[in-house]
Formats: C-alpha cells, structure tokens, sequence
C-alpha cells in the first residue's frame, strides 16, 4: 500500500513538473505572491512581520497549487481517457487519487522555498527559525494536510464533470478564512468556526508559532488530525462517488 | 462455465438540453443485450458506431454500472464484486487517449503495474517482455507525446496485459491505425486466443472480425439482432446476390425508389470519393439489373456488378433490417 503511494506520487510528480502550466505556475506564483505580502508588511512592519508575510506567502503557493491544480488535474484525467484507466485498476481508488493530490501539494512546497528565497534576494528577509524541529515538522505536515484537502475536492472532481471550478472558487477565500495573510482575529466572529475546520488554518499557525517562537505542538497535532479526518472521510465518500460516478457515466466524456 | 456472461443488459443515458427551460432526455444505449462467451474463445460484437458496443463492454469492465440486467465475468457480477473482476481483466481500447503522454513508455508502463498490483519482482520482466511482444523495445523511454498512433495503440495493449488477465476487453483496437499497423496489432489479438486468454473484441470492421472471431454478435440500435460463427451469418444471405451500382448523385430520394422495388431485400449506399456505390441484395436468381437502372433514370451511373454476398452483405442486411 505505502509503494503504491509513494510510487504514484512519483510519477505523478513527474508528470506535474512537465507540465508547461504547472511550471509556469509554480515559478511565477510564488514570487507574485510574495511581492504582494512583502509590499503590504512592509509599510508599517518590521522584519518579524515581513517573515509572517513570507510564510503565509509560501502557505498560499501551497494552497494554490492544489486547490486549482487538483481540479483541472482530475479534468484532464477525464480528458485524455486515464480517469477510466485508473478506476478499472484492481487498487483502492483512494490509493491511486491520494498521490495525485499530494503531488501537487509537493510542488506547493517548492512555492514556500522559492518565496523565501525570493524574500531574501529582493526584499532582504532574514530568514530564522526559533524552534527548527517543529518547523521542520510542521511544514510537511501543511503540506500533506493540504493535499488530504485537495484529495477531499478530488473526490466531488470524480463524481462531479464541472466540480474543478469550486478548486478555483475556494482559491482565494481560503487565503483570507486561513489567515495566511491577516490574523484570524480580524475576521469576523462567525468566520472563525470555518477557520478551525479547516487544517491549513493549524499548519498556518504551526509554520508560524515555530519559526517566530510560539507553542506550536497543538497546532500541529490538530493539522495532522484534520488532515487524516479529511481522508478517512474522503475514502468513505469515495466509494459512493464512484459507484454514482458509474451509474451516471460521467467518468468519461464519451 | 462461461466466462463472460451477459443477461438482458440494458443501459440509459440521461441527457438535458435548453438552458433556462432545461428539458431531461433519455437515450436508450443497451436494450437487453445477452450473450456468453466461453473460455480461450475470441467473441466479437460487431456493429455500426453508436449500435452500444463500447457501453456495453464498459458495463462489462465494471466502469458503467447497468440501467437494468446483470453481467458475471469468471463468475464475478460487474455491479457487486467489481475489485474482483477488475483483478481479473484487462481492457485496451482504441485511440489515442488513456496514456500519460508527458511520461515515457516505460514510465507508463511502471505505473500501471502499480496500480495492478503486479509484485515489484516481476514488474521489470513483465515489460520487457511485453515492450518486446507489442514492439516498442528500444523506444521505451521516449515519452509518449512523441509516438505515432501505431506506438500508443500497442503501448495500451502492453498495458491491458500487465497483470496477465485471463479475459481481456479489446474495445475497438485497431481504429485509425494504418493497414500495416492494424495488420500487426490484428496478430497480436489473434495470439492471445493461442496464450488461452478469452478475448472480446468490439469492432466495426468486417473482415477483421471474419478473420479473429470464432464467434460474433451483430449488434444494432441497442440490440444483438444475429448471434453465429462468421460462416453462419454469411449464410444469412446465402440465398441473395448482391448488385453493384456506381452512381454519381444519388440522392435519398432514389434509394428510396430502388427499395421499393419488388423483391429487393435491402439497399446500402457507400460514399467513395465523388461517387456513391450502392449496394442492392435481392433474392438469389432474380434479375432485376435493368429495372434497377430503370430506377435510377436522370442519375449519373458508372461501373455496374453482380455478386456473391459476403460477411459485409450479411451485416449490411442485418443492421439495416434489424433492431427498430
């Protein structure tokens, strides 16, 4: 089970970074988005706030390069017939859909390396870590809680032919409702349930509480348990999302 | 026992058109397909495009569950036990979707193994036996993107042979290869059968399924109207000659006319270039040449031929009379 995983987040990886969108994507986006958040910090901010910039900068590639790039990876499944391939594999489609997501996600990782190093060349950031440990914990374990998100979109991407816009819908509230940007406390009351449903909200605070010193552990710990919660509940919808998908014969666009 | 076994399958699809007043629409794909096919045997459902060839082997590879009926392959029912049939089963079909095109050859073949859960062991000797067997040794590692249609057809065939299934779906393989290519892939299917692996093979083309199926169903509309070995469905018009007729313009309206002539059985009109050949079956001895021409008075007429009929002749009547 664990090869497979690691097998087709591989290959899929590979088929991710030959894409001419994903790489262009992944270069440019990292950098717009930091040159927004360091430009924002910046006026009144000084360097402990241009690093909380720079890592919710690097969350958001992260965050953006599943939540729209899951979609129109399912969609392009569709498109050039592998979706049917995939689903007539003996293997839990839940291990083949997985790797898929979290592929993506590990190119989101790239987008947090690339915005700090971004940060540093263009608008000297000093990049430094309080506890290293938890940072180097705690930014996997984002990433891997974000690509259970993407896998829990995925799932309505296969029952669903038009589902890969809500990918692109759920881009830019998530930024704000996450606070990978403004602090939660800004938002109003009623946002904040949403918030904590949501695993990158922890990952957030763990990457933070970790690198600008803080109590990051519970935050971790609520990360990786959304983030499992997201796949168990992913795998129980899935087999019902396949079995409608069949029944509606809309794995295919044939 | 048999193998593939098919029971009154049938299969809706919904469709809606309109925007704001959207109306739902219901297609009948399937209606009540049933056959059976036994073990090492090379079956083929042959039928025109849009007859519910590919719904119904999709139904039968698990990936559409059935509106209504049932389907069992090696005993496993399609809709109840769909992993083990899976196990079970390869499916190649035609085209040139259903491959990674930015991965190579080999990569592609890697992944599938995976996914069919071929031991890590035997995973490198399984594809280059199959690189060897469908003839891409030596072009493994070029990424698909850069093959011909020929390279991916057959690299969709290495891939449905993974796992080595004992039944394997071949789902219109050889459409739009060239006739070297389509010949190749032809005697790649034909020793399957001889490796004991039960074959069923959709296609639209005669003389292949004349020269790979021990059996074949002629499906039409939705619906097998003629089940028989290819000899026996020849001999369902035995007992008519087949009358050639090159035309230039022929409109509906004279094909109607010609059909209504007395004692024609069907007629069929094949597009060629700038002409048309229609095809008159009429009962055996019955000379209606003349009359036929009389038909088509004020038509352009070239080339004009009698006949034996054929496997085509018997599909041509079968698809044209049958299923309504």
């Amino acid at each position: 089970m664990l090869r497979l995983l690691v097998v087709g987040w591989y290959f899929q990886l590979k088929m991710q970074w030959r894409d001419p969108f994903t790489g262009i994507f992944a270069v440019l986006y990292p950098m717009f988005f930091a040159t927004v958040a360091f430009l924002m910090f910046r006026i009144n901010g000084g360097a402990t706030s241009l690093l909380y910039a720079a890592l919710g900068a690097g969350v958001m590639g992260i965050w953006a390069a599943t939540s729209t790039t899951a979609g129109s990876a399912l969609q392009r499944e569709r498109w050039h017939g592998t979706l049917e391939v995939l689903v007539a594999s003996p293997s839990p489609f839940a291990l083949v859909l997985l790797p898929v997501t979290v592929a993506m996600a590990t190119i989101g990782l790239y987008c947090m390396v690339a915005t700090l190093v971004w940060g540093r060349l263009a608008f000297g950031i000093h990049f430094s870590v309080v506890h290293w440990p938890a940072f180097m914990l705690a930014v996997p374990a984002t990433v891997i809680s974000i690509g259970c998100a993407g896998f829990l979109l995925a799932v309505s991407f296969v029952r669903y032919r038009t589902a890969w816009a809500l990918g692109n819908l759920l881009e830019y509230p998530v930024w704000l409702i996450c606070g990978f940007l403004v602090p939660l406390a800004l938002l109003p009351g009623w946002v904040r349930p949403i918030s904590w449903v949501l695993a990158p909200t922890w990952g957030m605070n763990a990457i933070r509480e970790s690198a600008l010193g803080g109590t990051p552990w519970p935050d971790l710990l609520l990360c990786v348990a959304l983030g499992a919660l997201y796949i168990a509940v992913g795998v129980v919808v899935l087999d019902r999302a396949l079995t409608a998908a069949r029944a509606r014969a809309v794995l295919s666009l044939t | 026992m048999a193998v593939i076994e098919a029971e009154n399958l049938r299969r809706t699809y919904k469709t809606s058109t309109g925007t704001i007043r959207r109306k739902t629409l219901e297609v009948e794909a399937v209606r009540g397909v049933s056959f059976e096919v036994g073990e090492g045997e090379l079956f083929g459902l042959l039928g025109p495009n849009g007859a519910g060839k590919t719904t119904t082997i999709k139904m039968l590879i698990t990936l559409l569950i059935p509106t209504s009926g049932s389907a069992r392959v090696l005993g496993y029912d399609v809709v109840k036990e769909p992993r083990e049939v899976r196990k079970r089963i390869g499916y190649v079909f035609g085209g040139e979707r259903g491959v990674y095109e930015r991965l190579s050859g080999l990569d592609n073949l890697r992944y599938f193994a995976e996914l069919y859960g071929v031991p890590a062991r035997e995973q490198r000797p399984r594809i280059d036996h199959l690189l060897e067997l469908v003839g891409l040794k030596g072009r493994e590692d070029e990424r698909v993107e850069g093959y011909s249609r020929g390279m991916k057809q057959r690299l969709h065939v290495a891939r449905g042979l993974l796992h080595d299934p004992p039944v394997v779906f071949l789902d219109e393989p050889t459409i739009g290869l060239d006739p070297v290519g389509a010949r190749e892939l032809r005697s790649l299917i034909a020793s399957l059968t001889e490796a004991g692996k039960t074959v069923l093979l959709t296609t639209h083309y005669m003389f292949e399924a004349d020269a790979l199926c021990d059996r074949l169903a002629v499906i039409a509309k939705g619906q097998i109207v003629a089940e028989g070995t290819p000899e026996s469905l020849k001999q369902l018009v035995a007992d008519r000659t087949v009358v050639e007729i090159e035309t230039y313009g022929v409109g509906e309206e004279a094909v109607e006319r010609l059909r209504g002539i007395q004692g024609v059985a069907s007629v069929w009109v094949e597009d060629r270039d700038q002409a048309q050949l229609v095809l008159v079956q009429s009962a055996r001895g019955l000379e209606l040449t003349q009359t036929l021409l009389g038909h088509l008075d004020g038509i352009r007429v070239g080339r004009v031929a009698a006949r034996e009929p054929t496997l085509e002749d018997a599909y041509v009547s079968l698809v044209g009379e049958g299923a309504d």
